[in-house]
């Protein structure tokens, strides 16, 4: 499934980092924040709480807290202040899109 | 960083708490990893200015003790209270003096849709572009006021994005009349006239005067098109990302729970805190420097730390140069009047709120919509904003308002007919961002048998 950021090739590509997405290999790269590498490769991060559809990600910044994400253990984490690892395995909401 | 190279200039080592994964803040952030970019990539015109910073940083690096991806999240009295990110560690630091250049974030408006997966803020359209490489989507509209949005937008096309329009709510008459202010500080000016010009021969739209503005697409989802009007018509851009940004807003939590005062700020719309000597807040060893202070700029927050670090030196018995004091002020003085005529050119479009519908959404976290605000308002005793907050939960999410707060003040003063004054601001509450309660529980509650891990 094609993600919602793109990521731009020039100068040099970058290295690859693997993640899980619900237990689906995808790939990162090195330097992305958790939700970089997320939102390249799906199209959202979580259903909101209250109801009121999807969410991914709003500031970038670490202000806004609308990117935690759920890992496969339980924790949740700020995406966008998470640096991404090899091997992180997140949960997200499966879509229809 | 200017602050921390001033007190080391004079034999100090400060302790240096930076919420970033490398110094540099918002305006010069660098990517974690380098990429192969080159400065003129990441920061145009400003690239000469970025270097200058993160040289300077590199070089005290060793007299200071730098702590990155490390979250302050309270203040009390001379505690500081924080969450180092990467060692998942909370703690406390005692300090005599402290400085707070906390910055700003994105000022925005809860326009129908602006929650919609794909509509981002335009700070973090800049991100995710400067510090990861990555376009927020192929297809852009770009919605706000102000520099930034130009710049953004130009940063966007250059990096091969389809920026199909920069919508600006501010009228071309408003710009005109203003820009003359501009003289101050004719450097900006230039600049901005770039931008534009830029974007023009890129074949980039430019809307102006822009209202009615909606993002358009479903919650499960995600946006589809950004519809407003303009120039008497109506238009409707397809596109599956929007950047939005009013300017800016300055992250004052810290300051106001280590006791500063503030007060509301016309021209900016906003509550700054008060200063005195530019840089002093009214409790005794509290500084604050940077846009977290009022928003001035990156250029003045590099002087502001500087006499940040001036006036602490100066506190500590230390004399100081007074004629490179004299020399900053001065170009303060300067860049608070250029400021000023920016804000007055870009004023943020708060008359937007004036056709705010009761089902759209203003507190992101709690989604709560205007409609509940103004509900919980007719209630006995729900005169000013904190009650209004404590009513409704609007404000009282993850973020801590950091999104609406302005925004449900602008609801309660309408639905209320008074102004800022009375209606107040929504009070800060420890811990400004969210922090992990078992590293919280391991630097707090005593653990006298050992038991845990």
């Amino acid at each position: 499934m094609p993600g919602r950021l793109h990521h731009l090739q020039n100068p040099l590509p970058g290295k690859t980092v693997e993640f899980l997405i619900n237990g689906r290999k995808v790939a990162g790269r090195e330097g992305d924040s958790l939700l970089t590498a997320i939102l390249t490769n799906h199209k959202a991060v979580r259903q909101s709480e209250f109801g009121d559809g999807l969410r991914a990600g709003f500031c970038f910044m670490g202000a806004c807290q609308d990117c935690w994400v759920e890992l496969s253990d339980g924790s949740k984490v700020r995406a966008c202040t998470t640096l991404l690892e090899e091997g992180t395995h997140v949960s997200l909401p499966e879509l229809k899109l | 960083m200017r602050a921390a190279e001033t007190l080391v200039k004079a034999g100090l080592r400060p302790v240096v708490l930076d919420e970033g994964f490398k110094a540099g803040g918002q305006i010069y952030r660098q990517p974690p990893v380098p990429d192969g970019r080159e400065p003129e990539d990441l920061y145009g015109s400003e690239a000469e200015k970025a270097c200058a910073l993160h040289e300077t940083f590199e070089r005290i690096r060793p007299n200071i003790d730098y702590r990155p991806r490390t979250l302050v999240w309270n203040v009390i009295g001379d505690s500081v209270d924080y969450y180092d990110e990467s060692a998942d560690v909370a703690g406390r630091l005692q300090a005599s003096h402290l400085i707070l250049a906390t910055g700003a974030t994105d000022r925005t408006l809860p326009l129908p849709g602006w929650t919609l997966p794909g509509v981002y803020s335009l700070g973090g359209a800049q991100i995710s572009l400067k510090a990861h490489h990555s376009l927020i989507g192929q297809e852009v509209v770009f919605v706000g006021t102000g520099p930034l949005l130009y710049l953004v937008s130009l940063q966007y096309a250059k990096a091969g994005a389809d920026v199909k329009a920069v919508v600006e709510t501010a009228s071309w008459s408003n710009q005109l009349r203003h820009a003359s202010g501009l003289a101050h500080l004719p450097s900006a000016a230039v600049r901005g006239v770039g931008f534009m010009l830029s974007l023009r021969r890129m074949g980039v739209p430019i809307y102006r005067g822009a209202h009615a503005i909606r993002f358009e697409g479903e919650s499960d989802c995600g946006l589809t098109a950004v519809s407003f009007e303009s120039g008497g018509r109506s238009h409707r851009l397809s596109c599956i990302a929007a950047a939005m940004g009013f300017g800016v807003r300055s992250e004052w939590q810290l300051a106001e729970l280590a006791g500063a005062q503030l007060s509301w700020s016309d021209i900016q719309q906003q509550w700054v805190p008060d200063l005195t000597d530019h840089v002093r807040a009214s409790v005794d060893g509290l500084y604050l420097a940077g846009d977290g202070a009022g928003v001035c700029g990156a250029d003045a927050a590099e002087v502001r730390g500087e006499l940040a670090g001036f006036a602490l030196l100066q506190d500590l018995g230390h004399s100081v140069d007074a004629s490179r004091r004299q020399v900053l002020e001065k170009s303060l003085k300067k860049q608070w009047r250029a400021r000023a005529a920016l804000d007055r050119m870009y004023p943020v479009p708060m008359h937007l709120l004036d056709e705010l519908a009761d089902d759209t959404l203003v507190c992101r976290c709690e989604a709560i919509a205007a409609g509940e605000i103004r509900h919980v308002l007719v209630r006995p005793g729900a005169e000013d904003v904190n009650r209004a907050k404590a009513f409704s939960r609007a404000g009282m999410g993850r973020c801590q308002g950091r999104m609406c707060a302005l925004n449900v003040q602008a609801i309660v003063e309408r639905a209320k007919e008074q102004g800022p004054q009375a209606i107040g601001w929504q009070r800060t509450q420890p811990p400004i961002k969210p922090v992990p309660m078992a590293a919280m529980a391991d630097a707090y509650v005593p653990d006298p048998e050992g038991t845990r891990e």
